[in-house]
């Protein structure tokens, strides 16, 4: 396994409390692989991958336990030195606003030469060279004029490839991309994703996708892991959660989302809010939104049960789920 | 260097305006807008529609070197009691063209007429009286509320300006069944907007817009800024609204799943211009321009057995700039269709002549030379 989280928890401690964001999380990808985890926002899908890359706010964040074993390394053993040099060698991160997250007064080749540079120790000229190379692997027209432009001169399309090739300079085994394709139209959306579809394939990649689009899951994952109130609720192949969810959580969520092919009749919609991370409701946590809840559900926390061989469901009734389609 | 100009919001006539405006003209103004209108009649007929926002060099002297032509020319009607989505990717002018229809951007040119009277040209009285039966619903709930007002007061405001929708001592009370109408319970009109979550702030927004009893709320993606779970909420409930009040809703998003869902009619805007518009199956089932099957197929449809099985279409390149857009076609640089014929002479939006005959789904509007109809929804 290329990457494995164990039983991980993160703590926020605010104003208004401790707000728990992640407890307890358990997900791997092999190499090649791409696990969608899908949440709403609060669900602690984005803290749990900034606490695998290492870039998690401390204070006010702190990880209260659990491993998360990269290679077979417990990486939250490693020293600060150690991390930095898997950060961006060996992983690296993807993130939703290429705008914010690229240096306004440094050139994209800049950007992308530093890398080297850095982790690899080439001169500025060769640096340069190799950058407008990953430019023209993600597919930016003109990439010898283009690698002194500043990332304002490009549209959010091309700069979420300058961001992918970024990524992707010093060929890492595992990518994050978090949101990737959120703050882009549809057209551009589709063509950054199968950009990053292909170098997957082509380095043979692990890819975690953070998303909470059901559509994007289902175009390009594998497995699936979904979130609510900082805990797995549901992992599972992704044909096989899209046929027949074991959870209500992601049942609602599939049944709330309007269809393209086809007029649906009204909605149906998950009552309520999901609930303050700095009270998580008793026994599972979407017991007060769930339209299967007994008592049990208020008073144990549903352990991950086990559905098939491949498949992983957080309900006390998960049985039932499956069989009340 | 080039700085995007934005006219000041400044739609509301000065008083030496109103004073010259013939009191018999006004009044005669004011009786047409507040006419009802019947079920299925055009509420609302835009014509040739235009809004270029100036390009300007300079700093003392402004020159103006350019336009951003965000909305260039688009005509459609709007039903009685109908939803008609607008679809298109950022930049298109769809936000624009709200903007205009709210009055809050004055038209550079073409009509808009509301009940027959062409609101780009009213003022005083019979103005405020189109603004009153034309509201929004906006996309942020979070920028869209005053965080120093309570809910009360932000609903309870529209009626300083309308008093005549709701008598003072009466307000509170309004406000109230307002809060109870979106789902909301009324005891939380002390509240201030940061007590709420993203939906519930959103209910907000949409009580303010009823609070006046419209007949036309313009919704500009309404909400793209809720979770999946909340957003099916406030879908459900803006539908309910629009039966129990009878209210037309002009719906724009990008979200193309959820435009079919509450739409009676779709038009799809590219560069400013409209470029198919439709019945939902005529645009969705049944797409004859090249654009509007592109972005149907670059939509990520939620089951993965329809990975293989359907028509992608990945477009090439970005959407050209609106300060320049192409001539002939505007799509056509990105259009897998174009030949010569594109460049030099503009597609209107029309029937497409060989399917004006028939009567099949295909016989739509659709601004292509060479329209075709194609299916890239439904996995083959």
């Amino acid at each position: 396994m290329l990457l494995e989280v164990r039983d991980l928890h993160v703590e926020f401690h605010t104003r208004e409390g401790v707000a728990k964001a992640v407890n307890g999380v358990n997900y791997s990808v092999a190499e090649g692989e791409t696990l969608a985890v899908l949440g709403e926002s609060g669900s602690g899908k984005s803290v749990t991958a900034q606490a695998i890359m290492g870039i998690l706010d401390m204070p006010p964040g702190k990880i209260t336990g659990g491993e998360i074993l990269f290679k077979d390394q417990d990486l939250l053993k490693l020293k600060p030195e150690e991390r930095r040099r898997i950060r961006g060698q060996e992983m690296a991160m993807i993130f939703q606003d290429a705008l914010s997250s690229l240096n306004p007064v440094l050139t994209v080749g800049d950007q992308l030469g530093e890398m080297f540079v850095v982790h690899r120790g080439m001169s500025r000229k060769d640096a340069k060279a190799r950058s407008v190379e990953l430019m023209d692997r993600v597919r930016i027209p003109a990439a010898k004029e283009r690698v002194g432009n500043y990332p304002h001169q490009f549209s959010g399309g091309m700069r979420q490839r300058i961001m992918i090739a970024m990524a992707m300079a010093l060929e890492p085994s595992l990518i994050i991309a978090d949101e990737p394709t959120t703050a882009l139209d549809v057209t551009v959306q589709a063509q950054v994703m199968e950009l990053l579809a292909e170098l997957q394939r082509e380095l043979n990649m692990g890819l975690i996708l953070i998303t909470h689009d059901l559509g994007v899951v289902a175009d390009v994952a594998d497995k699936i892991a979904v979130m609510y109130a900082g805990r797995i609720v549901e992992t599972a192949p992704v044909h096989e959660i899209y046929r027949a969810p074991a959870h209500p959580y992601t049942k609602g969520l599939l049944q709330s989302i309007p269809r393209l092919d086809q007029k649906g009749r009204e909605l149906y919609a998950i009552k309520g809010l999901p609930p303050n991370l700095t009270r998580i409701p008793p026994g599972c946590a979407f017991n007060p939104r769930c339209p299967m809840a007994q008592d049990v559900c208020r008073s144990d926390v549903p352990p991950l049960y086990e559905v098939d061989e491949q498949r992983r469901s957080a309900c006390h009734f998960w049985k039932e789920t499956l069989d009340a389609r | 260097m080039a700085e995007l100009k934005k006219e000041p919001v400044d739609a509301t006539p000065n008083v030496s305006d109103v004073e010259t405006v013939d009191a018999a003209t006004e009044a005669a103004a004011v009786a047409a807008v507040d006419a009802p209108v019947s079920q299925g009649e055009p509420i609302l007929q835009v014509r040739n529609l235009v809004k270029h926002f100036p390009l300007t060099q300079g700093i003392l002297f402004k020159k103006q070197i350019g336009a951003v032509k965000a909305v260039d020319g688009i005509s459609f009607d709007l039903y009685a009691g109908e939803t008609l989505g607008i679809v298109g990717e950022s930049g298109c002018g769809k936000s624009t063209v709200a903007r205009l229809l709210m009055t809050l951007e004055r038209a550079t040119a073409g009509e808009v007429f509301y009940k027959g009277q062409d609101i780009t040209k009213l003022s005083g009285r019979a103005l405020k009286a189109v603004r009153r039966n034309i509201q929004m619903v906006f996309q942020d709930p979070y920028t869209s509320l005053n965080p120093r007002m309570t809910v009360g007061d932000i609903i309870g405001e529209t009626f300083e300006i309308h008093p005549e929708v709701a008598p003072k001592g009466d307000r509170r009370r309004r406000v109230q069944d307002l809060l109870d109408v979106v789902g909301l319970n009324p005891e939380y009109i002390n509240r201030y907007p940061h007590q709420f979550s993203g939906g519930q702030r959103q209910r907000i927004g949409i009580a303010r817009g009823l609070a006046l009893n419209p007949e036309i709320i313009i919704c500009d993606e309404p909400v793209s800024a809720l979770d999946v779970s909340v957003q099916a909420q406030v879908i459900n409930l803006m539908e309910k609204l629009q039966d129990e009040f009878n209210l037309s809703y002009l719906f724009i998003a990008h979200d193309l799943s959820i435009v079919r869902h509450i739409s009676d009619r779709v038009g799809v805007m590219y560069l400013g211009k409209m470029a198919e518009i439709g019945t939902d199956t005529q645009i969705y089932d049944h797409p004859t321009h090249p654009y509007t099957q592109a972005l149907l197929s670059a939509v990520p449809v939620p089951d993965p057995a329809a990975r293989e099985g359907r028509d992608r279409i990945i477009l090439t390149g970005d959407v050209p700039s609106p300060a320049n857009p192409p001539s002939g076609c505007r799509f056509r640089t990105r259009c897998w269709k174009a030949e010569e014929r594109c460049a030099t002479e503009e597609p209107l939006l029309a029937i497409p002549e060989r399917f004006v005959a028939g009567a099949t789904p295909a016989t739509h509007e659709s601004a292509c030379h060479f329209a075709e109809e194609r299916d890239v929804v439904h996995a083959a």
